[in-house]
């Protein structure tokens, strides 16, 4: 039922997060407790083995996670954690509500530091220099690693203020004529500029959600990072405005490493290159998202996928 | 499971009680509405009925002369000892010629303010071309020939009850008649400041008092008080010493202002010796007064700034620094500022504080500056209602009718600036 569900929409929507979660409970109560008790098992099996299943390191490394464990407080977040990505790559980090891949995602550009209670051990490296380490300053790390929230989150200053600003904070533009020339290239780039051009002085928070959400991708690549990340980029967009995202994913793919959060298993099969699936913290199984998707490795991945737990 | 049949008998047996409960609700509020409407009516009538009259004022029409054996014996205009008041006498008893006797005398002498006499002295040292010349003058009256014509003292009482003599009420309706009495515009209000005599006594000195204070308050406050906020909701870290602020702010906002005019004498007059009576110190007295309401007002506007915009200018590399200044200031500015001034309102609305650092003296001079004696215009309308003179009643309500449009202008100003500078995100 729920399999042949996931089939017939069309493969464009997202589904909501959550919709699971009722679906399964009111649909199969009883064979759903099994399977959670089963889940469970697999979980303690799993913890024991402290293994991720699949292919956790690849060519040509630009970002290697090792043994990465996140604390909450007393809330471990992230349980040894161990990841590698690649210039070139595309990743979705996928998994059910609260399994830790957000938390992953602001690992990577130590978002989680603005956090009193976060902790986290470990060691993450970026083009082989120890991104928490002493000498290295989060700004720095920030204008290297850019990230696309959940909800577009445009400044309520003009448009064009919007793409300007990290060009600006960071000096990147010497004078009036670059900074024009930054910011039309990256609405350009983000396929935004044709709407825009004649209204750059408005404010951004007139857009429409999906134009927000592409100016914040813009805004993201006018500082011109390295890697992109992006919290569920899609959650708060209509069906339209989701695909022309994904495009411009596909788009900016070969010239960012892109990691990318995602409750759309749909948007994760289009757009990624690898995927790695998360649950309770620890980091399931990574693959090349055509195997994840047709021949799960982990009985969880499994699971998840065919849409038995969520 | 009941069936729905149940389930709505249930609803609708109940339906007809919710329902009454919901009007008696409304009732009970439309009427505490109109209590307060019809209090606040009474009040503002009272107030503009008693206080309306103040902004009139009685003068006299006098042919003056500038007499020259009066005015300058020595051949010199003597701006100091000569004589201005006999001058104006001398004019006044020539619009009654049948007058005589001491104490009849002296009796029309008491119809004219001491003001008259400032007023000549005030003109010639203006023009000194006038020495020789006679000139039609309005002069103010006293405050009792003010209080006849402004029907507060009723003549018809008896004359022992009175302070107005039947012969004076006699004179009054005589220069009525003539013409020579008339209510005029009080300019002395606006201009003057606090005086014996009702018909002298203006605000200015208070207004200019409490004007300097506010500044002082102004430029301490809400620099301290932004600041301050912006260190505890973006940088403090959050521990039992940063509770322990937050509590005693939130304390302090609670504190009855006079003992805020007690820490005021004990540490700025008595050990830091600043003047006593000053505005200066006033101000600072009002600083510490308004700091807790400003702190708490920006606190909340900061903290409602989405963390959203926070996010995004973090995650483009923004430093803390620039994410507070490029950011959530700009944003949380207007509901800072409506804090402020709502502190300045309440600022401006303090007596009791004041009247511990002693500035509730007489004091006539405008004051001139920050360390000048002044009072403030509470502590006016204080020493106003306080004195015995029927004409100072009216002068008190006018005094509040003026605190309380200023107050209304504020807080204008702080719903226009809210209006204006509100963004949406």
């Amino acid at each position: 039922m729920r399999m042949a569900n996931m089939m017939d929409v069309d493969p464009r929507e997202d589904q909501p997060p959550g919709l699971h979660d009722t679906g399964a409970a009111a649909e199969r109560p009883v064979e759903r407790a099994t399977s959670a008790a089963d889940t469970n098992n697999v979980v303690e099996q799993l913890t024991d083995l402290g293994e991720t299943v699949g292919e956790v390191r690849c060519e040509n490394p630009f970002i290697v996670a090792e043994n990465i464990d996140v604390f909450y407080g007393d809330n471990h977040a992230i349980k040894d954690v161990t990841l590698e990505i690649a210039k070139s790559d595309v990743i979705a980090l996928i998994g059910p509500s609260g399994c830790g891949k957000s938390t992953f995602l602001r690992c990577l550009n130590r978002m989680n530091d603005s956090i009193e209670t976060a902790r986290v051990t470990g060691r993450i490296s970026m083009d082989g220099q120890d991104i928490y380490g002493k000498n290295l300053d989060p700004v720095a790390l920030r204008a290297r690693v850019g990230m696309v929230f959940q909800k577009p989150n445009p400044f309520p200053k003009s448009i064009y203020d919007n793409v300007a600003y990290g060009p600006r904070i960071h000096g990147l533009a010497a004078d009036r004529a670059e900074l024009d020339t930054i910011v039309h290239t990256s609405l350009e780039r983000a396929g935004l500029l044709k709407e825009v051009k004649d209204r750059l002085d408005e404010p951004g928070t007139g857009l429409s959600g999906g134009q927000q959400q592409r100016l914040c991708i813009a805004r993201t690549i006018a500082v011109n990072p390295e890697v992109i990340l992006m919290d569920e980029p899609c959650s708060a967009l209509d069906p339209i405005a989701t695909a022309r995202i994904e495009d411009l994913i596909d788009e900016l793919s070969s010239d960012y490493a892109i990691v990318i959060v995602t409750h759309s298993m749909q948007q994760a099969a289009r757009v990624s290159r690898r995927v790695a699936y998360f649950h309770l913290g620890l980091l399931v199984e990574v693959d090349e998202t055509n195997r994840i998707f047709t021949n799960p490795q982990h009985r969880l991945t499994e699971d998840y996928i065919t849409g038995r737990i969520g | 499971m009941r069936d729905s049949a149940t389930t709505r008998q249930r609803v609708e047996a109940g339906l007809k009680r919710r329902r009454r409960k919901e009007r008696v609700f409304r009732i009970t509020g439309m009427l505490a509405t109109t209590v307060g409407v019809l209090f606040l009516a009474v009040f503002f009538a009272d107030l503009v009925g008693k206080g309306s009259t103040a902004f009139m004022q009685t003068f006299m029409q006098l042919d003056v002369e500038f007499s020259a054996d009066v005015l300058a014996p020595d051949g010199e205009i003597d701006l100091v000892y000569a004589d201005f008041d006999g001058l104006v006498r001398t004019a006044l008893r020539k619009e009654f010629p049948e007058v005589s006797g001491r104490s009849d005398r002296r009796e029309l002498n008491r119809m004219l303010s001491i003001g008259a006499g400032y007023q000549i002295r005030d003109m010639l040292a203006a023009d000194p071309e006038l020495l020789g010349k006679t000139q039609s003058i309005w002069v103010p009256a006293s405050s009792n020939v003010d209080m006849v014509m402004k029907g507060n003292i009723d003549p018809s009482i008896d004359e022992a009850l009175r302070p107005v003599s039947d012969m004076q009420v006699e004179w009054i309706r005589a220069l009525q008649a003539s013409g020579r009495l008339a209510k005029k515009f009080n300019v002395a209000l606006f201009t003057n400041g606090d005086s014996r005599e009702p018909e002298l006594a203006g605000i200015k000195g208070a207004l200019m008092g409490s004007f300097y204070m506010l500044i002082v308050t102004v430029v301490l406050a809400f620099p301290i008080g932004v600041a301050a906020a912006i260190y505890l909701e973006e940088f403090a870290p959050s521990n039992r010493w940063s509770d322990l602020i937050e509590v005693n702010i939130n304390n302090l906002a609670a504190v009855p202002s006079i003992v805020f005019g007690l820490l005021g004498l004990a540490v700025f007059i008595n050990w830091a010796a600043l003047p006593r009576s000053a505005p200066l110190v006033g101000g600072l007295v009002l600083s510490l007064l308004t700091l807790p309401v400003i702190i708490i007002a920006s606190r909340a506007a900061i903290k409602a700034v989405p963390p959203s915009i926070r996010e995004a200018a973090l995650g483009l590399g923004a430093s803390e620094m620039q994410v507070v200044f490029h950011h959530v200031l700009p944003l949380a500015l207007p509901g800072m500022l409506t804090g402020t001034i709502i502190g300045m309102s309440r600022a401006l609305g303090e007596s009791a504080p004041l009247l511990m650092i002693g500035m509730v003296a007489f004091i006539v001079d405008v004051p001139a500056g920050f360390s000048d004696p002044a009072t403030a215009l509470p502590v006016q309308i204080y020493l106003w209602a306080d004195s015995p003179e029927r004409a100072f009643a009216e002068r008190t309500s006018a005094a509040i009718i003026i605190l309380l449009a200023f107050l209304l202008i504020m807080n204008l100003t702080a719903v226009i600036l809210r209006k204006r500078m509100e963004r949406k995100w």
